[in-house]
């Protein structure tokens, strides 16, 4: 079997004593700044890249997998505890969890949150070892034409099934395309809008938007809310299952990693869309939907399995196609380029003790989260009673921090505070961030797709419709578009993302 | 008469169609190029005419459809936090890290409603001492701890 031939490759990478040292290093501090409220994984990311610039390639992509599964726990357990969800896909969560939190029951839902995602992290895990290989191959079929239409459909995708207003997502998706052009012109050494600051001469860097729109507006908007947060951390006993309530978990946690599974090999809504289906699915298979709301531990463990495998799962197009499906794998894009790795198909045939060695070490990741966070779940409580007017400051210093230590560089962090501004600006207008980090990265690639489609086919822009599989590409993204433009459906939609 | 029915909706078109022409109207000084070889102002003069048509959409639905109006909240938060990052940027490589955490701690923290000064000098004292540990001596930064005329 190649396939577990490959997986020994993984193996041995992942488990060498230094890559073993990084994962867990990448799960504690990712829990650690992703249990801190109102933080989600993205702006968690971007404030801890900067300490994985030293390391060698390898480890420092399976120490970003671990801080990424590290924010998410560190999200849901602020979800169940605070009620705050730390990004959009633990909204979910919210529901029950913190009703059952409410009910003295938050170690029970902290455990069933972690056991979740573990089971549905092992099953997505052999799913991405699975699919992989025969998407590179076929990606490596692919022409710029094709690059190009699967692009367009990729980000027309992350839109449409994503929350929110459509002709805003779009706008935000075409501003983070122009904002990634800003910079040197790579064919004709041409400035483009850097108005003669030299800093800009090399772009923007990814992490001064990601910390911005994302870490800074949303400190913004916190310290502008005055209502009190309630934080349940008395009664956090019992982390130890009743055997009793795993039993009744257990379905919703194969059901959620299957959904999730599905689910989040699509670009866009991943863990988020992962994890409503599930809540909703979970609701309506039960035998007394009324509990739901009022602390069911299917509404935790069916949701958080959900999106853990989503998430996971969401690595596929980013490994295989090189296409970035959500902001978090955006920002892996930007950190796989700064250790000069191309993500693409190439990656698994050119590099595959890298390809391997990261796909084991989420496998790992997602149990060093068990094995070693649960444990640690009296630490986390205590970060969550300290108070936010003594956190954010500490948020806002090692942001800066990490800004500037990414080229010792002043001019980023005057970047940062500038999309800082915007980002608030977005959040008030009801403008989603997500899609303009998309585009951002997106952006130079697809400029350069199209300028090669254009070429080969000499100037002749039907390229696009005559090549088979560009053309049932763009046609799907036409498709996404007009089924969702449809009154009809888009009233459904609208309810589906209000029912909670 | 124009009257804004959804100021989130008309505002956010506004914004779009501003960005939008800006950066159609810069990349008219790039060369267009031809047809087989686009040149470096194809793309952005593409962008930015969708996002200024996006923009007009936007705006005028504004006008049709009624929403909710915009909230802006406290400008203090805003401009203390922003504020401070950008005075902690300027000073960091002349006043060094520990000047520069105790300055962004104690400065940002005025920007919270329960604001104590007696607070937020303790905790920019053991952050200073924490980031001077974990970044200067931990990861070897390229950061000096303490001011240029010092050191």
């Amino acid at each position: 079997m190649e396939l577990f031939d490959n997986l020994a490759i993984g193996f041995q990478v992942a488990f060498s004593l230094q890559n073993l040292f990084y994962a867990f290093a990448g799960v504690l501090l990712g829990t650690l700044i992703g249990v801190l409220p109102g933080i989600g994984p993205v702006p968690t990311i971007a404030m801890l890249l900067p300490i994985t610039y030293t390391l060698p390639p390898v480890a420092a992509l399976i120490m970003l997998a671990g801080i990424y599964y590290g924010a998410q726990y560190g999200g849901s357990t602020t979800a169940i505890l605070v009620n705050l969800p730390g990004e959009s896909s633990s909204v979910v969560t919210c529901i029950d969890g913190h009703q059952m939190a409410r009910q003295g029951r938050a170690g029970t839902a902290l455990s069933i949150a972690a056991i979740g995602s573990f089971i549905a992290g092992c099953f997505a895990t052999l799913m991405v070892a699975a699919f992989a290989p025969p998407l590179s191959e076929m990606a490596l079929k692919f022409g710029p034409a094709e690059y190009f239409s699967l692009m367009v459909l990729g980000l027309i995708a992350a839109v449409v099934l994503a929350s929110g207003s459509l002709i805003k997502a779009i706008a935000m998706i075409v501003l983070g395309l122009m904002l990634g052009i800003i910079g040197t012109d790579v064919n004709s050494g041409l400035q483009r809008y850097s108005f003669g600051i030299p800093e800009l001469s090399d772009g923007i860097g990814f992490v001064a938007v990601a910390m911005g729109v994302f870490g800074f507006a949303e400190i913004i908007i916190n310290l502008q809310q005055t209502e009190k947060r309630e934080v349940f951390t008395k009664n956090v006993t019992g982390l130890w299952l009743k055997w009793k309530d795993f039993k009744e978990a257990f379905p919703a946690i194969v059901r959620g990693t299957g959904i999730g599974s599905i689910l989040g090999i699509l670009p866009g809504g991943g863990a988020l869309l992962s994890a409503f289906a599930s809540y909703t699915i979970e609701k309506k298979i039960a035998k007394d939907p009324s509990r739901f709301g009022k602390g069911a531990i299917q509404g935790v463990a069916g949701p958080e399995s959900a999106n853990n495998a989503g998430a996971q799962a969401s690595f596929i197009p980013l490994l295989t196609l090189g296409i970035p499906p959500n902001a978090v794998m955006a920002l892996m894009v930007g950190a796989m380029t700064i250790h000069s790795i191309q993500p693409g198909p190439q990656v698994m045939t050119n590099n595959p003790q890298l390809f391997w060695g990261l796909i084991v070490s989420m496998w790992l990741g997602n149990f060093m989260l068990v094995v070693l966070n649960l444990p640690m779940i009296g630490l986390w409580i205590k970060l969550l009673q300290v108070p936010y007017r003594l956190l954010y400051p500490a948020i806002l210093l090692f942001s800066c921090i990490g800004v500037y230590s990414i080229q010792n560089n002043v001019f980023d962090v005057l970047m940062t505070a500038l999309f800082g501004l915007l980002g608030w600006i977005f959040v008030k207008l009801e403008c989603e961030p997500a899609p303009l980090l998309l585009g951002f990265i997106l952006g130079p690639m697809m400029e350069e797709n199209l300028r090669r489609a254009l070429l080969l086919s000499r100037g002749d822009p039907t390229v696009f419709l005559t090549r088979p599989l560009s053309a049932v590409m763009l046609g799907m993204a036409v498709l996404l578009l007009a089924i969702i433009v449809a009154p009809s459906i888009s009233k459904k939609r609208e309810e589906a993302f209000q029912e909670l | 008469m124009i009257r804004i029915r959804h100021p989130k909706d008309f505002w956010a078109g506004v914004l779009f169609i501003a960005f939008g022409l800006t950066a159609f109207g810069i990349a008219l000084n790039y060369p267009w190029g031809t047809a087989s070889r686009m040149g470096p102002g194809y793309f952005p003069r593409v962008l930015g005419m969708i996002l200024a048509a996006l923009g007009i959409v936007l705006l005028l639905r504004g006008l049709k459809i009624s929403g909710q109006r915009i909230v802006w909240g406290s400008a203090k938060p805003v401009v203390i936090v922003l504020g401070t990052v950008v005075v902690f940027g300027l000073i960091v490589a002349k006043l060094g890290l520990v000047a520069s955490t105790l300055i962004l701690v104690i400065l940002s923290s005025t920007a919270s409603d329960e604001f104590r000064w007696k607070e937020a000098v303790i905790s920019s004292l053991i952050l200073a001492a924490f980031v001077v540990a974990a970044f200067v001596y931990g990861l070897k930064l390229q950061l000096p701890a303490l001011p240029e005329f010092l050191s």
